[in-house]
């Protein structure tokens, strides 16, 4: 994945504490008006708002605590999310639509769907997701500002 | 077919974005599962849910739906109207169930959209 050191004009780190449903979303909704201040089209704003609210979920809902970062480059956003928690043990089965480990607090919120991973898929260009059984999650996902499908027609 | 006439026909609460009632209902999706209504609805859909809290207004706004109905009487949140409002979500209450009120929005021409 691209985009690490030299090209970057924005850096920013956001911590998430497990379980603080209270300020749910107040991180992807930051990054969403970082993005809107910094002009970006609609359509990836969108984009990585709901990757990033689903990244921040995955966080709240099952890890002890992580940062979310965000990286602004002139081809490209990147956000990095990396959690310390008990992990997932199986990537794949945590990839397919449907499958989720959360327990009753968490679903009676209405989080818990098992479509949080695939619709970060979804919503980004490239996604990267590894894992450390009980340690940890890193995801990191891209969105390129060059790509025809990120850009509405008049633009 | 606007949300306003949907308060009309089924004399629902305006709890919050009164001033956003005129945009146009696209279809409509129920769901009480959030990732689920950020897989599937579609931008101008009224979304149908029984949950309250602040989350739902930041689901709205990322698909750009035209509004939120609660169900069997539920109350929003105070976070969740303030945010709302913020916002431009209509948030409308009915005393109805969500089965019940998904048909009869159904009767009234809003329907939902086919799997892709």
């Amino acid at each position: 994945m691209e985009g690490t050191e030299n090209n970057i004009l924005l850096h920013k780190i956001f911590r998430i504490e497990g379980g603080d449903f209270t300020n749910a979303g107040s991180i992807s909704d930051q990054v969403k008006t970082i993005l809107k201040k910094a002009g970006f089209p609609n359509k990836i704003i969108r984009r990585i708002s709901i990757a990033a609210f689903e990244a921040e979920m995955n966080v709240i809902c099952y890890a002890n605590r992580g940062n979310l970062s965000l990286y602004i480059a002139p081809d490209f956003l990147k956000v990095v999310v990396e959690d310390e928690g008990h992990g997932i043990p199986d990537i794949n089965l945590a990839m397919s639509e449907g499958y989720s480990t959360a327990d009753e607090k968490i679903r009676e919120l209405g989080f818990g769907a098992g479509m949080g991973l695939p619709n970060i898929r979804k919503n980004s260009d490239e996604m990267v997701l590894t894992s450390t059984f009980k340690q940890g999650t890193h995801l990191e996902f891209v969105i390129y500002l060059d790509r025809q499908e990120n850009r509405l027609p008049f633009e | 077919m606007r949300v306003s006439d949907l308060v009309k026909s089924f004399e629902l609460k305006i709890r919050a974005g009164k001033d956003r009632l005129l945009e146009e209902v696209t279809g409509g999706y129920a769901s009480d599962l959030l990732s689920d209504v950020i897989a599937h609805s579609r931008k101008g859909n009224i979304w149908v849910t029984i949950q309250t809290h602040p989350n739902i207004v930041a689901v709205a706004t990322m698909k750009e739906l035209a509004g939120i109905i609660l169900t069997g009487g539920r109350e929003p949140d105070s976070g969740t109207l303030q945010k709302a409002e913020e916002e431009g979500i209509p948030i409308l209450l009915s005393p109805l169930f969500t089965f019940e009120l998904v048909g009869r929005l159904y009767r009234l021409g809003i329907s939902g959209m086919s799997p892709c």
